[in-house]
């Protein structure tokens, strides 16, 4: 079955999805990143949506589940990259994610995280 | 009996085509000032009366929407269109298709001689142009709603500026009425400049918008929550005392909101948050 | 006296004049379902955020066939009504039926483990939803049409 990849970057994991993803595959992810975390001792996730042109309640809903599993896992999550359309889209469905920060891109995201982590 | 009242008026209409543009011309130019500047009006009427003649032969004068009425009805639309382009007003439309009813009767008066066919013949040549006439005025309605769609749809454009304050800051200034589909607009372009220039705070000044009521607030919060989605924070500036009190008392949430009562203070607040800071030069005069 | 007529009034007969149907069996299809409502927006030249929004409408409504109806198939169909441009996409599943409609559509509501938006969101994000719903299936049908 196919996986979308984390990068590690020192305690920061890196997921990059480019796919439209079906359920499944957003399922395994949540999986996938709850074990990295623990395994790299990794301090921040960051999930860069930029590649999304749709995210409905069942992705909004996974990325607000792996925001709150890290945290428990004492992790911090950063969404980047979310399209104008896309965002627009999330609020006049009811889905404004709470509880997940998000960042304009990558570089943002990691500085952000690398702030709260000194 | 239909079919035959048709064949004797096209009949009329292929016999007597001269005399019918003459007369035709003659009722517009002493009726509408409009149609007698126009040059191609020879031609104008001239085709119009080939294409009506083709459909009356057809038989089927009794509903003009079928295909045997597509010809005339094109050119009828282009004729409107053409008229209400030059200023024409609805009235002087559709008198270019009730002139031709004038001189079709007085056609029919002169070549029709049995009494009960004259009536027969005129009725039918009553409701063909009356329902040209009718159609005229649709095609121009729907041409001014055209131009009224792209009029509203531009000056939603024009209404909605986004501008740069600061390397790191946008500002969108709101004037007039916040409705649904101004919302989206606006949201669009401040999404979009956030995009282009990076920015990470944006200021919604709404000084300029008269009323804030429920509707409105809800406009501003999820302007403010795609912003956030996107990663840029919203600061609200320009709130009026009565606004401050009306969305108190409409119960309105803004906690999660920063809010400040002038662009300035605003702006001042950006400006920290960027890491930037405002200082008088020491060398004051 | 006829007074409307196909090609000018606005408010004339609505014409469908192309539709296809996607099975949906497996969340893979939802994806596929996805793609094809985006093509069908992109020549109707819907405007970015429409298309965003009816992609993510079909795609609430779609899951909701997958698993609460048990399957059924998907209708994408690009409507003409005088001069206005439309998407129509209707859900159809022999599934057991919605018990309640009117506590589905409320956000928060859900019967399957959910966040329960998918209803209310998909009505928010369309003109225009309609619902036909009985033990022996469901069918919904949501419309948006092009403003401009």
């Amino acid at each position: 079955m196919e996986r979308i990849p984390i990068l590690r970057m020192g305690r920061l994991l890196l997921v990059t999805i480019q796919v439209d993803m079906h359920d499944q595959l957003a399922l395994a992810l949540q999986d996938d990143l709850t074990n990295r975390i623990v395994r790299d001792r990794a301090n921040g996730v960051l999930i860069d949506i930029s590649a999304l042109d749709v995210v409905d309640s069942f992705i909004g809903r996974m990325i607000s589940n792996i925001a709150a599993m890290a945290r428990v896992l004492d992790a911090r999550t950063v969404v980047v990259g979310m399209r104008p359309a896309v965002a627009i889209t999330l609020v006049e469905l009811g889905l404004e994610l709470p509880g997940v920060r998000t960042a304009l891109n990558v570089e943002r995201g990691m500085a952000l995280l690398q702030s709260e982590n000194e | 009996m239909a079919q035959t009242d048709s064949q004797g008026l096209a009949k009329i209409l292929i016999e007597q085509e001269q005399q019918l543009v003459a007369e035709w011309m003659a009722n517009l130019m002493s009726t509408s000032s409009s149609a007698a500047g126009d040059v191609r009006l020879a031609d104008q009427c001239t085709h119009l009366l080939r294409s009506l003649r083709q459909a009356v032969l057809t038989g089927q004068t009794r509903n003009i929407q079928g295909g045997e009425w597509a010809e005339v009805r094109q050119l009828l639309t282009e004729i409107c269109y053409t008229r209400a382009r030059q200023g024409a007003t609805p009235r002087e439309t559709a008198i270019f298709v009730f002139a031709l009813k004038q001189a079709l009767f007085s056609r029919l008066r002169e070549s029709v001689a049995d009494p009960a066919l004259l009536a027969a013949q005129t009725l039918l040549v009553s409701n063909v142009l009356d329902e040209l006439g009718l159609f005229t005025i649709e095609v121009y309605q729907k041409g001014r709603e055209e131009v009224i769609a792209r009029q509203q749809q531009e000056m939603l454009e024009l209404s909605t500026p986004v501008v740069q304050l600061w390397d790191d800051i946008l500002a969108l200034p709101l004037i007039g009425t916040l409705d649904s589909a101004r919302t989206q607009v606006v949201m669009e372009s401040l999404l979009q400049k956030i995009v282009e220039t990076g920015a990470s705070i944006a200021i919604v000044d709404i000084t300029g918008v008269p009323t804030v009521d429920t509707l409105v607030a809800q406009h501003l919060l999820k302007t403010v929550a795609a912003a956030r989605l996107m990663g840029a924070d919203c600061i609200i500036s320009g709130i009026r005392p009565q606004i401050a009190q009306t969305i108190v008392h409409l119960g309105v949430d803004l906690e999660d909101v920063v809010t400040k009562a002038t662009l300035a203070d605003a702006f001042a607040v950006a400006l920290r948050k960027s890491g930037a800071a405002i200082t008088r030069a020491a060398t004051a005069r | 006296m006829v007074l409307s007529t196909g090609v000018v009034l606005s408010t004339g007969t609505i014409t469908i004049t192309e539709e296809r149907v996607v099975p949906l069996r497996s969340s893979e299809d939802v994806v596929r379902l996805r793609q094809v409502v985006r093509e069908q927006a992109v020549a109707l030249k819907f405007s970015l955020v429409d298309q965003t929004k009816v992609v993510t409408a079909a795609s609430e409504l779609a899951r909701n066939t997958v698993i609460y109806g048990k399957g059924g198939d998907a209708h994408v169909s690009l409507l003409l009504n005088g001069g206005k441009h439309g998407l129509r996409l209707r859900f159809v599943d022999q599934g057991p039926g919605i018990a309640d409609v009117e506590l589905a559509m409320k956000d928060g509501y859900t019967s399957g483990g959910g966040l329960g938006l998918g209803l209310g969101g998909a009505k928010r994000l369309s003109d225009d939803i309609k619902i036909v719903t009985g033990p022996a299936g469901t069918s919904i049908s949501i419309t948006k049409w092009k403003p401009f």
